[in-house]
């Protein structure tokens, strides 16, 4: 090994420090402003970094301003479009890693053409489809997108670990007389935990954050989730940013806890959180 | 020689019939789990896809009912005399050249520090480098709206002015260019943290025999950082360029979240015209003719990578 001198060791570490500190700043700076009561211009940054801590924005945002109603309807439609997306994903990863069928090379590229094309593209027609079924405004509409639209991302990120399961795991199953279903639920189901925990954070986080595809779908205000109620609610109070913080920090805790709790246990994906997948 | 030909047109013929009983055995089999997936695939992007491209012919209306004349090019033409399209492509084009350079040298560079022996903490650096990502992009522009904001309680402005940089407030968010710089900071301060991961995964990937022998050879840091890391990080970077080539002309919320285009649509890009297009004006011809366009581009960009994609998403 190298051995790197003292002198240098210091260099290294004030700049990763320093790279670290681009990134963390922000976000205390964005907690000490929740702090601030009711503000109605820009606060100054002296007075931001003197503030008492208290919880009274959180307080105000979380009831009177019915952010537990948005946070509920995100749990909601995140928790089940995570659950049956998942679900789909791995059945679907399942029968093109297990089987072999006629077209089956033409499916698999098909799927593989359809993630280099933004979504965007799709959205509009996407709508159309909830349209003419009548689900505009429901959940089941958002569900339908967010799962169907999914299966495609999660079928590539689980084949890679369902191709890695030995078949001679299968003998034993095949023995008992079970079937491929058994296989499914027995095998690959659990040899693959790591991976589908993994996915089920992204796809969790993704859901939780998605806004364009909600906000054409749902128009109720009671319906409404997070993302939407926070950029709602920016628009009402521009300048209370006390406010806007705290209902921002409310956002962004739970996918920060899931991520900071689960993060030793992340396998490496090509997940490309720079650009946007609906 | 006709009888021969007739035996193996007939053998021909068996085979076939042959294979395709096999071929829908197997499809009886694998139909209840390929289903669902494929009916999802199908009905919210394949058909979506199509019907974009479709739309993008027709003068579109999104009322049941209505007729939806077809309009040949007219949708195509119509972005070229746009000057909202010229400012979406050019700064689409820009964002991507400035922002990948640089998101690249960060995340290599600092993934490499992270990667050197001595250091300590890796997994808490990785961590607080990757915060951004985990951040959902509506708070991200809240916050660089706010730390960017015009006047001197701005903590941009406010650290600037006493540092002596500048001696007047910036009204970042309001002219052109600088509107820009803040959105390309924002894009690289979310993104930076994906190309590290990435990057310190494949390091830790390198075996350690391979640094050893390097300092045997009596290699110092530079020719270690040369022979044995360069030549191992080859494919992830080829990976890494593609995706954030991909993420960077996919700019969208970067733009719609902190100035949606604004001042006077100067810094509108491609994907956020085209939503707003479709959902602010009700052009729905008109935005899947951009989208058409711009997938192409994208198609046509990424082609000789594709082959490899398949491959290539799991480092």
């Amino acid at each position: 090994m190298v051995k790197t001198s003292l002198h240098w060791q210091i260099i290294i570490y004030a700049t990763i420090i320093l790279g670290a500190a681009v990134f963390i700043l922000p976000f205390i700076y964005m907690i000490l402003t929740t702090f601030i009561s009711s503000s109605y211009s820009l606060p100054r940054p002296a007075e931001v970094l003197s503030v008492v801590p208290n919880l009274d924005n959180y307080i105000a945002v979380w009831t009177k301003e019915k952010f537990s109603r948005y946070f509920m309807n995100s749990l909601l439609v995140a928790g089940v479009a995570l659950v049956f997306g998942l679900f789909l994903g791995a059945l679907t990863a399942y029968s093109f890693v297990r089987f072999e069928f006629p077209g089956k090379e033409f499916l698999f590229r098909t799927f593989l053409f359809t993630m280099m094309i933004p979504l965007v593209l799709a959205i509009v027609p996407q709508f159309t489809v909830i349209n003419s079924l009548g689900l505009v405004n429901t959940y089941l509409g958002l569900w339908l997108i967010y799962v169907g639209g999914g299966v495609v991302g999660s079928t590539f990120f689980l084949r890679g670990f369902f191709q890695s399961i030995p078949k001679s795991l299968e003998e034993s199953v095949l023995i008992d007389g079970g079937g491929n279903w058994r296989i499914f639920w027995n095998i690959y189901l659990p040899l693959s935990r790591p991976a589908l925990g993994t996915l089920a954070i992204f796809s969790f986080a993704g859901t939780w954050d998605e806004y364009f595809v909600a906000l054409a779908i749902i128009k109720d205000e009671a319906l409404r989730t997070l993302p939407i109620a926070l950029m709602m609610f920016q628009g009402k109070y521009a300048s209370n940013w006390g406010w806007i913080f705290a209902a921002s920090i409310i956002v962004i805790l739970p996918v920060m806890i899931i991520y900071i709790i689960f993060q030793k246990k992340f396998v490496q994906g090509g997940i490309n959180e720079g650009s946007v997948k609906g | 020689m006709p009888q021969t030909q007739q035996r193996y047109t007939s053998q021909h013929q068996l085979a076939f019939s042959e294979r395709v009983k096999t071929g829908l055995k197997q499809w009886v089999e694998v139909f209840p789990f390929l289903i669902l997936g494929l009916i999802g695939t199908g009905v919210f992007v394949i058909y979506p896809l199509m019907k974009g491209i479709v739309m993008s012919f027709q003068d579109y209306s999104v009322i049941p009912g209505a007729e939806n004349p077809f309009v040949g090019l007219a949708n195509y033409k119509k972005a070229f005399s746009d000057p909202a399209f010229g400012y979406a492509v050019r700064n689409t084009i820009l964002n991507t050249v400035v922002t990948v350079p640089i998101n690249w040298f960060l995340g290599l560079f600092f993934a490499v520090l992270i990667n050197l022996q001595f250091v300590k903490f890796k997994i808490t650096f990785r961590t607080v480098y990757y915060l951004p990502i985990v951040t959902s992009w509506i708070v991200v522009a809240f916050l660089f709206k706010y730390l960017f904001a015009g006047g001197e309680g701005g903590v941009v402005n406010y650290g600037l002015m006493n540092l002596g940089i500048i001696d007047r407030p910036i009204g970042w968010l309001q002219n052109q260019w600088t509107a820009m710089v803040v959105i390309w900071l924002f894009h690289i301060w979310k993104t930076v943290g994906w190309v590290l991961v990435v990057y310190l995964a494949a390091l830790q990937g390198i075996p350690r025999h391979l640094y050893e022998a390097a300092a045997i050879d009596g290699a110092n840091g530079i020719q270690q950082f040369r022979n044995v890391i360069i030549p191992t990080i080859k494919p992830v970077t080829l990976f890494v360029v593609i995706q954030l080539i991909m993420g960077a002309f996919n700019i969208f919320p970067q733009v719609y979240f902190l100035t949606n285009g604004g001042p006077m649509g100067q810094t509108e890009v491609l994907q956020s015209m085209i939503y707003k297009e479709a959902f602010n004006n009700f052009n729905f011809g008109y935005s899947s003719a951009l989208s058409v366009m711009m997938g192409l581009t994208i198609f046509i960009v990424t082609w000789s990578q594709q082959k490899q994609f398949g491959k290539q998403r799991f480092l």
